[in-house]
């Protein structure tokens, strides 16, 4: 189906890369928000120049793992992580590690897009201002725009408002300014849900074209959008045996493995539609 | 009503879906007709005011003349009239007025809005900040001579006699003045900047704030370097508030400022202002000086409308930078 577009720009770096390094060993015990228990046991190695995709029913706590990877979740109040994620030799969850470093090394693109209410350029400027980069700001702003395939559309009015483009823009725009700084790991959380068909596309073969460089982690609920640009995922339910609602990681695996041989029973249910 | 047999005509469905009926479209035209009415009553009022006053003020604007702003002194028995220190004290007043009161509305603004404090605790300061409003503006102006001008003055004499050679400190404060004034009447347009500027940063949607953090800024950069901007229209029409409201309050300067027409940059000099003078004058006015102060009654008027207007042309043009849609 997919597989062409996925074999022909995975497999250069993939091989490229050092095989199978992890960037994040994401080993969740238990995360709380006040006095219950969202997610559960959850081990998920994150692999370098590699899609990572999480899929799962809503409310399985996709989002939360996402979002406790860098730290965003610190602004919930009542929210407790316990586990650790290790990101370049760190625990980010140590207690000497700030968690508004922690935003800066590994970059965030939402649900929604949510440019900044200033120009295109000083929304992309902006990750640069905040490190306080000496250089050269207009190539950077440039580069970051082209990687984000938006370049072309917004070239001639860098100053206007970044309210004032489409959503599928808007959401590029995002991608423009999380990649400005060139963060090593940027994570998405359905990056492409308030998007049409048309920007979903672009958004998706601008993550494909991503991973040379960066490492990916997306949640998606659209099982064809995992198929087509995740190279690994993970597959989160939701327990309710013990009276709560907690989320946990079912399975995590290749995706093509994934799809086609699932090793457990609720995943190929799931995947088969059988399950909401 | 709905009988029997129009519900089953209504359809198989049982729908009960049916147009307006005629009555809830003459209550709908009543009602548009009347809030038309209002609103031009409003005007109405508004153009009647400035007739009357206009023409009261006539006969004094025709003698005096443009040299009414320009002129200096205000004696009834020489029937010399002069309005410039008045203007000057207004605006002076006013100024200062809104950068203290602003910076601080401002400031009480982000600290109510960007969830510093517990909630219960956020409540109990926003309502007390608001109960500054409802103090009435004699209570201030007697706040401020029996405990602000004793309290700030051997401040006031300090700075005098240390950085005398700055024209802001050339005078000693020896009791009202133009500093205590300007002082309360920020006091007075605070609950205003705050209220405002409080309203346009919670407007800013929370994805907003949510962006700005992941890109790991700070609280402090957040609201610096995102929040302000956002919400600077906002806040800039709370200020355009705040100033008009300072330009007009009358009372407690009136019992504040010293009454004094003198023309001078000092802080601790008394000095006036154009609603002080109308407040102070009236009980005494002759015929012809009735006309006087409707005279600088329409100057206020002016000032208060020219600073509005201006207000709001900035805030329309700034409403679309570069095109941008919000
Ligand atoms: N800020 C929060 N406060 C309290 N509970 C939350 C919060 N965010 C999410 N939850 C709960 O945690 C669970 C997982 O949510 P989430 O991670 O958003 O799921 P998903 O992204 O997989 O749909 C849900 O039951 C949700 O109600
Ligand atoms: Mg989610």
């Amino acid at each position: 189906m997919t597989s062409s577009t996925r074999n022909n720009q995975a497999a250069l770096p993939a091989s490229d890369a050092a095989p199978d390094e992890v960037v994040i060993d994401c080993r969740v015990e238990k995360i709380f928000y006040g006095n219950f228990l969202a997610v559960r046991d959850s081990h998920l190695p994150i692999l370098k120049n590699r899609i990572t995709g999480f899929i799962g029913p809503s409310g399985c706590g996709k989002s939360t793992v996402l979002k406790s990877i860098n730290r965003m979740n610190d602004l919930v109040r009542n929210f407790r992580f316990y586990g650790h994620i290790h990101f370049e030799g760190q625990d980010l969850y140590d207690k000497k590690v700030d968690p508004v470093t922690v935003r800066r090394h590994i970059g965030m693109v939402f649900q929604q897009p949510n440019p900044f209410s200033m120009s295109i350029y000083e929304n992309v400027a902006f990750g640069l201002r905040l490190n306080r980069y000496r250089g050269d700001y207009d190539a950077r702003v440039e580069e970051a725009l082209r990687r984000a395939a938006l370049w072309d559309e917004v070239k001639d009015k860098l100053r206007n408002n970044g309210m004032s483009l489409s959503g599928g823009q808007q959401q590029r725009l995002c991608i423009a300014r999380a990649i400005a700084t060139r963060p090593p790991v940027l994570l998405m959380d359905e990056p492409c849900s308030a998007l049409d068909p048309i920007a979903t596309r672009q958004v998706e073969e601008l993550m494909v074209e991503l991973k040379k460089d960066y490492t990916l982690v997306i949640v998606t609920h659209n099982m064809q959008q995992a198929q087509r640009v995740a190279d690994r995922t993970a597959f989160f339910s939701v327990d309710i045996t013990r009276g709560g609602r907690t989320g946990y990681l079912v399975e995590m695996g290749e995706t093509t493995e994934l799809f086609a041989n699932p090793g457990e029973e609720l995943t190929r249910e799931y995947l088969s539609g059988q399950f909401s | 009503m709905a009988s029997p047999e129009t519900d089953r005509k209504a359809g198989a469905g049982g729908s009960i879906c049916r147009p307006p009926t005629a009555a809830d479209r003459l209550a709908d035209r009543v009602f548009r007709g009347l809030t038309c009415a209002f609103a031009w009553l409003t005007l109405l009022l508004i153009g009647y005011i400035v007739w009357r006053i206009g023409g009261t003020a006539l006969p004094a604007m025709k003698r005096l003349g443009i040299g009414f702003l320009t002129g200096t002194t205000w004696d009834p028995n020489q029937q010399k009239y002069g309005i410039l220190p008045e203007i000057w004290g207004t605006l002076y007043s006013s100024l200062l007025a809104l950068s203290i009161g602003g910076f601080f509305g401002v400031a009480i603004a982000i600290f109510l809005s960007e969830d510093f404090l517990p909630d219960r605790i956020r409540v109990v300061l926003k309502a007390t900040v608001e109960l500054l409003a409802a103090i009435p503006s004699v209570v201030y102006g007697l706040w401020g001579i029996y405990i602000l001008i004793p309290m700030i003055r051997p401040l006031a004499n300090w700075l005098h006699v240390h950085l005398g050679w700055l024209p802001f400190f050339s005078t000693s404060l020896t009791g009202p003045g133009m500093f205590p004034a300007a002082l309360v009447l920020s006091i007075m347009i605070l609950p205003t900047v705050a209220a405002i500027s409080q309203d346009a940063l919670g407007a800013i949607p929370a994805r907003t704030r949510e962006a700005a953090f992941g890109l790991g800024a700070t609280r402090w950069e957040t609201i610096l370097r995102v929040l302000l901007p956002t919400a600077s229209r906002g806040i800039f029409s709370a200020l355009v508030l705040g100033f008009g409201r300072a330009l007009g309050e009358t009372m407690a300067l009136a019992m504040l400022i010293g009454n004094s027409n003198r023309l001078t940059l000092s802080l601790f000099s008394p000095a006036d202002t154009l609603a002080a003078l109308l407040a102070l004058n009236f009980p005494e006015a002759s015929n012809l000086e009735v006309g006087v102060l409707m005279y600088a009654a329409v100057i206020l008027l002016t000032i208060t409308l020219l600073v509005n207007i201006a207000g709001e042309m900035i805030i329309s043009f700034s409403a679309r930078p570069g095109g941008g849609r919000s």
